[in-house]
């Protein structure tokens, strides 16, 4: 036991005493971190940038300067009113998000095409192919913002788009007789309703006025999260993935440590004294161990000091959760120098599996975002279960049996590498 | 006599198909010093790790204290204290952690290990020092604090392996007296060099190893009377990449060895040594200085291996 406490404590020393390097290994995952917390939506006080959209209106309709009007006052878009070329060379540099080029007779055709009288209007989009999510918002907005202010203008009292098409219709193009009655007797009582009601303009927007086709239902955002308490933070997930990071990698570099020490007649030295290998390798262990769980502390720390992430879970799943992760780091620290022999081969190694656990693992970018059976098979990856779980005990307020669940998943794992590292590690130092 | 300490019957290794040591024994007595000399590869360094139970042999044994050291590893680890050739110690660690860590490994409790560690830091002249970093030492002092490192458990036996390595004249006497001191005290211990002139100035017995077999074992003097001849002719040439004659053809030449102008010589007589440097004369050779010396280990070593220790 004495043996076990003294090597635990010289590790530990070690480690402390080295300033420099204990100040980057706390440093740089939290401005990592930092950085993409900020990137992924920060604390959610911030304002959002919106997308930025170029529009040219060929048109100069009523109908068309309505609908710019509309889009410039929506507060998802950064509009720009620009000429066709130098909107699309925006676009091209990746200065803007997409350009929208309404065309000449775009206002007369969209009234005729919203009753089926006559071909629909083409209205090209320039689009940023890099920026997919941007493009989704502004086919919906643009959609929306038509919609409202073309039936808008088509139903309005003395509507110049209405008289236009009951002339057509009067013409009686490509119309059944009885379908021309009826489309007639609906612009009747179009004009009818428009005379009794007729709004002034100010009041357009009173509720029962004719302003045109709107959306028909409103929604409430509410953030699926603890109930009582602060909202989602992005620096919760990231201070979680960079933690799961930098962890890891603590874990390989004292793996590769321990390589570097079985070359040097220190192990030998240490061999030479009545110490069993579970003492050895197991000092070892938990000195990373402790490590790995004092280093996230220390993160999680400064996450809810400085960037507001809270825990809404249970402090002692979170607990549970560090230790599970500090264990498994430990043991995957010593079977990556199980397994690769050498210091410079297990580094090799080490890169590899590091770089494929943090990915899988969600602490790049949330899991969320991978394709359906990437989401299902990282299920099976370690470095999920310490985001998932990190996560749990953070913004998602989860309780202590999701976390022992995760915390028990990775344990169990630790134990699973520490074994094998036991059975493969190469206890004489090299010939 | 005492009984033996360390006792070494017939130790065999083989790595692979290469034999490292074959069919070595030893044995070593409280208060003595058995000097382990031997060239490159001569097996010195897997004897002993063979003997601190670092390598199980392939054959033959190892007894401590008259215990089979295979059978009782970790008792006979607790009596042995190993110095190894390279420095062992964590160097941003002050020197008192550095012997009380390896007093822990080998069991001892808190406070032993701290009088112990003031002990053995006195003794190697470090008290003072005690509680700097290992890495603010000079090479003189790590090496003294890497011999405290393996005297903190008291072992009875010590086993240096080339302990002086890089070491400067001061240091060098200061680590010799301090081992003269252990074997006043009855430490037995096994000592291993290069160095000709440690050894014989430390050992009481010598053991010359090559090729994983010991070729020679005794004390000096009766490992010295071995020799054929007592007389060494030691001649440094004016012209250093000058032909010489065949010199060892010469009536009374037992032994030739040359480093570039430097000519070591092993000579029945001094007729043989007269008629060497006539020889050298004949040819146009004329030595810029010439010494008559007494047979020495490296004389012995040449006698036995046909090669020099530091080859």
């Amino acid at each position: 036991m004495h043996a076990l406490i003294a090597l635990t404590l010289k590790d530990l020393r070690l480690f402390l005493g080295d300033r420099r390097a204990l100040l980057l290994t706390l440093l740089a995952p939290i401005l990592i971190a930092a950085f993409f917390g900020s990137l992924f939506g920060g604390s959610g006080g911030a304002k959002k940038a919106g997308v930025g959209l170029a529009i040219t209106d060929l048109d100069r309709s009523p109908v068309s300067q309505a609908l710019v009007a509309a889009l410039r006052a929506d507060p998802n878009l950064k509009l720009q009113e620009l000429d066709a070329e130098p909107a699309q060379a925006l676009v091209r540099a990746g200065k803007l998000d997409a350009a929208v080029q309404l065309p000449a007779g775009f206002g007369q055709q969209a009234g005729r095409a919203l009753f089926g009288a006559g071909p629909r209007p083409l209205i090209q989009l320039h689009h940023d192919p890099s920026k997919a999510m941007g493009l989704a918002l502004v086919e919906g907005l643009l959609a929306q913002h038509a919609m409202r202010n073309l039936s808008q203008a088509a139903f309005q009292a003395d509507s110049a788009l209405m008289a236009d098409l009951r002339a057509q219709v009067q013409r009686g193009q490509g119309l059944a007789a009885a379908e021309q009655h009826e489309l007639l007797a609906l612009f009747d009582q179009v004009a009818r309703v428009q005379r009794v009601s007729s709004p002034a303009p100010a009041a357009s927007n009173r509720a029962g006025a004719l302003t045109g086709m709107r959306q028909p239902f409103d929604t409430q955002r509410v953030a699926a999260q603890a109930p009582q308490q602060a909202g989602y933070n992005a620096y919760a997930h990231s201070f979680a993935g960079m933690g799961v990071q930098f962890i890891l990698m603590l874990g390989v570099d004292m793996g590769v440590a321990l390589l570097l020490l079985r070359q040097q007649d220190l192990w030998k030295r240490l061999r030479a004294a009545p110490v069993s290998r579970a003492v050895l390798l197991g000092s070892r262990l938990l000195s990373c161990a402790l490590i790995a769980f004092g280093v996230f502390v220390v993160l999680l720390t400064v996450a809810i000091a400085l960037f507001g992430v809270r825990v809404q879970g249970s402090w002692l799943g979170l607990t549970l959760v560090l230790l599970g992760f500090a264990l498994f780091t430990a043991a995957f620290g010593l079977l990556v120098a199980a397994l690769g022999r050498t210091p410079e081969a297990a580094r090799g190694l080490a890169i590899v599996a590091t770089l494929m656990l943090v990915m899988l693992g969600g602490a790049w970018v949330p899991a969320f975002l991978f394709p359906d059976w990437l989401q299902q098979l990282t299920l099976l990856v370690p470095t999920r279960w310490a985001v998932d779980g990190l996560d749990a005990m953070t913004w998602r307020g989860l309780g202590l049996a999701e976390a022992a669940t995760h915390a028990g998943l990775l344990g169990a794992t630790a134990l699973l590498l520490g074994g094998l590292a036991w059975w493969r590690f190469d206890w004489a130092e090299p010939a | 006599m005492q009984d033996a300490l360390l006792q070494a019957t017939g130790l065999r290794k083989n790595f692979g198909e290469r034999p490292a040591v074959a069919e070595v024994s030893l044995t070593v007595r409280p208060g003595e010093l058995l000097g382990l000399l031997g060239p490159n590869g001569a097996g010195k360094s897997t004897t002993v790790a063979m003997l601190c139970g670092l390598l199980p042999p392939d054959g033959g044994q190892v007894r401590l204290g008259g215990l089979d050291m295979q059978a009782n590893l970790g008792a006979a680890k607790r009596r042995i204290g190993l110095v190894p050739q390279e420095l062992a110690l964590f160097e941003a660690l002050s020197a008192r952690r550095n012997v009380e860590l390896f007093g822990a490994l080998y069991g001892l409790n808190r406070t032993q290990q701290r009088t112990r560690a003031a002990a053995v830091l006195a003794q190697v002249g470090l008290l003072e020092r005690a509680d700097e970093a290992a890495h603010a030492f000079s090479g003189g002092m790590k090496r003294r604090l890497h011999i405290a490192c393996a005297l903190v458990h008291d072992p009875e036996l010590i086993v240096l392996d080339e302990p002086t390595a890089g070491v400067d004249p001061h240091s060098r006497n200061a680590i010799f007296e301090q081992l003269e001191a252990l074997k006043r005290a009855g430490k037995a211990l096994l000592y291993t060099s290069h160095y000709m002139e440690e050894v014989e100035r430390l050992a009481d017995r010598i053991l010359i190893l090559d090729h994983g077999r010991v070729v020679a074992e005794g004390r000096l003097a009766e490992l010295l009377q071995r020799l054929e001849g007592g007389q060494g002719l030691d001649i440094e040439l004016a012209q250093a990449e000058a032909d010489i004659p065949p010199l060892q053809a010469l009536p009374g030449v037992l032994g030739l060895h040359r480093d570039g102008p430097r000519l070591r010589l092993r000579l029945a007589d001094w007729q043989a040594g007269i008629a060497v440097l006539q020889a050298l004369a004949a040819q146009g050779l004329r030595p810029a200085r010439w010494a008559s010396s007494r047979a020495t280990l490296e004389d012995l070593f040449l006698a036995l291996t046909g090669r020099q220790l530091r080859d």
